[in-house]
């Protein structure tokens, strides 16, 4: 550490920046990884239906695959406004 | 470490062959279980057929090119046969950063289409009697590599007694990417210490691990190597670049070399003489190191510190 760099300490820890936003998207993408290319527009279409009657936010629908071997489990958490943390379930099988 | 005269042609792989490498051609992952892992399709029966190794990365600019450029040759330096093929086709460079630019005549897509012998397009490095580079076609058609075409020149070397085969795989996630990891044994993902080519790096682990013939067999997966490149250690000392621990952290897996951000990458390429046969440069030796580790050795990472400051630096910062 020089005594001038106080001068140029603007973007001190970028390196932990960039490893933090890497480290969730990367996990993110890692868990739609190997999903069906139709589930982001299920996602939508669902949330469409689900906004006819409640009106829940973009990020209300949660679409998960889980692989078990012989079949595999498409599951669908929506989170209802105005309901205490614990999500509504519907649960589909395909 | 490599006494021999690199400008002296075709003398170089005596002191090398034949000893202290593993049969079974590339060294799993240092992170997998070495017992469990060997890479079986490389050695079925009594031939040992060629391994084929991927240079990918998916974003452009990496380095992929410089690193398949050497890793061909650091492999033929140690007395093995292989060929090196360049994917990109339409943007063909690997000629060029090996230096036989002008010795072109036929390329991968004129062997695909029978319109010359394999033996007639694979051009033989000036440097390395058991080097040979098949050039990407300039064609600006997209379609011109098949799935079929490529299995053909594969089998064609291995039957030639090819013991390694290099892809150099262009850029993207495109057709020429996928058929250059398709029949891949190894891969070798080309990564730079920066967003943009981490997350691309991932993508292609990914599909390393679905949309490769390996996959699809439900064969032992591809064998996954990173290779940071352009790596500044100043610039990761000072917090400004993510580190080998960092990039190693996100992506989760073994990292089998890293090359130093150096002026010998550039002036190289400028010759066309591929990085690793330039001894004085740390990128050179840093490709060495990396070589010696595919193929199983151990060897401490070197260029990863920081140089010493002196007390000038150290009060005004440098």
């Amino acid at each position: 550490m020089g005594i001038f760099d106080f001068l140029r300490s603007r973007n001190k820890h970028s390196a932990s920046i960039a490893k933090e936003r890497l480290r969730i998207i990367v996990a993110q993408e890692r868990s739609q990884r190997g999903a069906p290319d139709y589930l982001p527009l299920l996602r939508r279409e669902i949330l469409e239906v689900i906004r006819k009657y409640v009106n829940v936010d973009m990020e209300a629908v949660d679409v998960h695959l889980e692989n078990d071997g012989t079949h595999s489990v498409l599951e669908l958490s929506v989170a209802l406004p105005g309901q205490p943390p614990g999500m509504q379930g519907l649960r589909a099988e395909g | 470490m490599n006494q021999e005269s690199e400008i002296d042609d075709r003398n170089v792989e005596s002191e090398h062959s034949g000893d202290g490498t593993p049969e079974a051609g590339l060294a799993p992952p240092p992170v997998a279980d070495a017992g469990s892992q060997t890479p079986e399709v490389a050695t079925t029966g009594a031939e040992k057929l060629a391994e084929v190794i991927v240079v990918t990365s998916g974003k452009g600019g990496v380095g992929k090119t410089t690193s398949s450029a050497s890793i061909a040759v650091g492999l033929a330096r140690r007395g093995k046969k292989v060929a090196v093929i360049d994917f990109d086709v339409g943007l063909r460079n690997l000629d060029l950063i090996l230096g036989c630019e002008r010795r072109v005549v036929y390329d991968f897509v004129n062997v695909i289409h029978g319109e010359c012998t394999l033996k007639q397009a694979l051009i033989k490095d000036k440097r390395h009697d058991t080097l040979f580079v098949l050039a990407a076609s300039q064609t600006r058609d997209k379609d011109a590599l098949t799935k079929d075409g490529v299995e053909r020149v594969l089998t064609e070397l291995r039957d030639d007694g090819f013991d390694y085969i290099v892809c150099d795989s262009p850029a993207g996630i495109e057709k020429g990417a996928y058929l250059a990891m398709y029949f891949a044994d190894c891969a070798v993902v080309v990564v730079n210490p920066e967003v943009s080519s981490v997350r691309d790096s991932d993508r292609i682990l990914g599909l390393l691990a679905s949309k490769t013939r390996r996959a699809e067999l439900g064969a032992a997966p591809v064998a996954q190597h990173l290779l940071l490149t352009r790596y500044n250690p100043s610039r990761v000392a000072t917090g400004d670049m993510m580190s080998i621990d960092d990039v190693k952290d996100i992506l989760g897996i073994e990292v089998v070399g890293v090359i130093p951000e150096s002026e010998g990458v550039l002036a190289a390429s400028n010759a066309g003489v591929p990085v690793i046969l330039d001894d004085e440069s740390n990128a050179g030796q840093a490709y060495e190191d990396a070589v010696a580790r595919l193929l199983g050795e151990q060897r401490t990472m070197r260029f990863i510190d920081a140089p010493k400051k002196g007390l000038f630096s150290r009060l005004f910062g440098g």
